[in-house]
């Protein structure tokens, strides 16, 4: 299972150090969503700074859709899948490898996502050691269960409309988790934010179990 | 030509079991409805207070659909024990859930407009509920997706299970969230002082009545499912004889 | 020696489409058989069945002494199935796409290199991404990634199209090379004449399932 996962994950990020599609879209992406924030609410920066950290939280959701539809996308463009099943991979390896390499891209994503948010809204990052378990943790769950719904609508020719539909309720509390957390830990309130990360560490467990469970299942088609 | 293997004619009706169900019931329901008109209102919500009578039974009603979709979906990706009618129990039992849902939202919607005069409080229940038929939709529209039935079966299992899990978190995160504001939330539109406990037998009758409600809604929509898995077994024979029937005809020369 | 395949009155099932209705096909190990039949008769459902991707719901179907019906999963792995679609990575170069398909089904990285020569893929081309290459330059990708893989059996759907004449043959070799060294090989294709010298036996298809004919022996 390890020897696949590692095998998937290395293609992964092989194609997209070939396509680049994270760095040349999916970043760019997601810079734009800030700076639409900003149009949309007031530039008066006292409220931006304020809900930086949720904003920043949004963002990441909405960008690891497009990493998961990415993911999926390579797979044979067109809807018979045939790939990944023929290989002779193990489903939860297959499941590992994909999760990882799209962890990684979320995990660089958020590095670019933090500093556009320092800039943009003048947010202070203080109390770096709860924000970066946080994004830790939140990160393997997006990944995780992104790469499950990513898997059940794959192959359907609604995809791109579905998997958003599927997924962003499943990770409505990684939203709330996350920017509880990071509002503690940038001092914007006075919560445990700790306790927030642990609920994500509990997510993120639960939904990788689930998809090394459940990956085999999911992969079969008709 | 095989002729299709179905008995022809109209189905028989469901079961006398079905129907008992649904008597019971009609006369819960109606017995709750008619108690829950005669509570006193009380000084603070006036007439609003009785809605506790249907609301947090509706709720209760959402979850069991959910807990039952889960569990049966489970019970059909386990080999040992799949069979057909988990997965048409799941696709009801998620239809009925929908709309139960759907009544917490708008009861609790109701509820709260009176006392704090806005549609929406954030309360911790209603915002969980509310995720929950975000779930519900997503479940349906997966089902709605696919055409092979074997395999929407098991995507639908998957997806139930897989949403399932994320419940409890997504109950202890909004909870922990609103307990942090001390908001307005509706556990505090509840009756305090029940002098009679008449409030809380009403809304214990509800319980009961919605419970049956949900049972025999479910019932008659996976008696729909199983009518249609039988017309589509009688098709299949059709079909593979149509199938065969275009050897005859294309029979190349040589 | 069992047969690589066995199908008895197989139905396969396309969403409610009985694809297959009823197959009956015997394979000997080191026969190479050719499907023949009009567009939609099945062979490309009776391939992919063989290859483990499409569940049978009634009959026998044993492949490689896997009984499909109980796990058609185990079967992937060893045995090779060349499609319409091509399940090579757009953005990847042949050699990566080689290698991955090679690693992944547990083979030995070595057998890659000659693979690709031998199927005229050298140079420059083992190093362009593969969704830069012509369709005939891609389909050699993928013959060369079955070759390196050698599976036991060969299910090749209309390997000859898109092939130049050159690459034909080089398939032609690839197959007889490859019933040779003991696989086994099933294709189906609508080149009568170049196909039905390569094959021992060709089976009609129609309607779904296998026509019952004289089996046509090449002399």
């Amino acid at each position: 299972m390890w020897r696949d996962a590692l095998l998937v994950a290395g293609k992964d990020l092989r194609i997209e150090a070939r396509s680049r599609v994270a760095t040349n879209q999916v970043a760019p992406f997601a810079l734009v969503v800030l700076v639409l924030f900003g149009f949309a609410l007031d530039p008066d920066r006292g409220v931006l700074a304020r809900a930086s950290a949720g904003l920043f939280w949004v963002a990441v959701l909405l960008s690891s859709l497009l990493a998961v539809q990415r993911s999926f996308a390579v797979e044979s463009g067109d809807a018979t899948g045939d790939g990944l099943r023929l290989s002779g991979l193990d489903p939860a390896g297959i499941f590992l490898g994909k999760a990882a390499a799209v962890a990684a891209q979320l995990a660089a994503l958020q590095v670019v996502l933090a500093a556009g948010v320092v800039v943009l809204y003048d947010a202070d990052l203080g109390g770096p050691a709860l924000l970066l378990a946080t994004c830790a943790a939140a990160t393997v769950g997006l990944a995780a269960a992104g790469v499950v719904y990513g898997a059940l609508a794959a192959g359907l020719r609604v995809r791109e409309t579905l998997l958003p539909l599927l997924l962003l309720p499943v990770v409505a509390p990684v939203l709330l988790s996350a920017t509880r957390a990071w509002e503690a830990g940038m001092g914007l309130s006075v919560d445990d934010g700790w306790r927030w990360a642990q609920l994500l560490a509990v997510f993120a467990v639960v939904y990788v179990t689930l998809g090394v469970v459940a990956f085999g299942a999911l992969l079969e088609e008709s | 030509m095989s002729r299709p293997s179905s008995t022809g004619g109209r189905p028989e009706p469901a079961g006398g079991g079905t129907a008992l169900v649904g008597a019971a019931a009609v006369v819960a329901l109606a017995t709750t409805v008619v108690l829950g008109l005669r509570l006193p209102p009380t000084v603070e919500q006036g007439p609003y207070a009785r809605l506790i009578a249907v609301h947090p039974p509706l709720a209760w009603a959402a979850y069991l659909a959910f807990g039952v979709c889960a569990l049966v979906s489970a019970l059909w990706l386990w080999r040992r024990t799949r069979a057909p009618r988990w997965d048409r129990l799941a696709v009801a039992s998620a239809e009925v859930g929908v709309v139960f849902c759907a009544l917490t939202l708008v009861t609790g919607s109701i509820w709260g407009r009176p006392t704090w005069g806005v549609w929406w409080t954030w309360d911790a229940r209603l915002t969980s509920t509310a995720l929950l038929l975000a779930l519900f939709a997503g479940y349906l529209a997966l089902r709605r997706v696919s055409v092979d039935p074997e395999a929407r079966a098991r995507r639908s299992a998957v997806a139930a299970l897989v949403a399932v899990a994320d419940v409890p978190i997504v109950h202890f995160s909004v909870d922990w969230w609103r307990t942090l504001h001390q908001g307005r939330s509706l556990a505090q539109l509840a009756p305090q002082r029940d002098l009679d406990g008449s409030y809380t037998s009403v809304m214990l009758l509800g319980f009961v009545a919605m419970t049956l409600v949900y049972g025999w809604l479910v019932a008659h929509r996976a008696r729909v499912e199983a009518l249609e898995a039988r017309l589509e077994a009688a098709g299949l024979d059709l079909a593979l004889a149509e199938r065969r029937a275009e050897a005859d005809v294309v029979e190349p020369v040589a | 020696m069992a047969p690589v395949v066995r199908f008895r009155s197989a139905v396969a099932l396309l969403g409610r489409f009985p694809a297959l209705s009823g197959v009956d096909l015997t394979v000997e190990p080191g026969e190479v058989v050719l499907l023949e039949g009009a567009n939609g008769a099945g062979k490309t459902t009776l391939l992919r069945a063989c290859a483990g991707l499409v569940p049978v719901v009634a009959g026998e179907a044993w492949v490689l002494g896997w009984d499909l019906r109980a796990d058609r999963r185990s079967v992937r792995r060893r045995v090779g199935l060349l499609g319409h679609a091509g399940t090579l990575y757009d953005d990847l170069g042949a050699e990566e796409n080689v290698r991955f398909a090679v690693r992944a089904a547990g083979g030995d990285p070595a057998a890659v290199a000659p693979a690709l020569a031998r199927l005229g893929v050298d140079g420059r081309l083992r190093s362009t991404a593969v969704g830069r290459l012509s369709a005939g330059q891609r389909r050699r990708v993928a013959l060369a990634g079955l070759a390196a893989r050698s599976p036991a059996l060969w299910l090749l759907d209309e390997p000859h199209a898109g092939l130049d004449a050159a690459g034909r043959d080089l398939l032609d070799d690839l197959v007889r090379s490859a019933a040779a060294g003991g696989a086994t090989v099933v294709l189906a294709s609508h080149e009568a004449e170049r196909a039905s010298a390569l094959a021992g036996r060709v089976v009609a298809m129609a309607g779904g399932r296998v026509q019952a004919r004289e089996p046509a022996r090449v002399a």
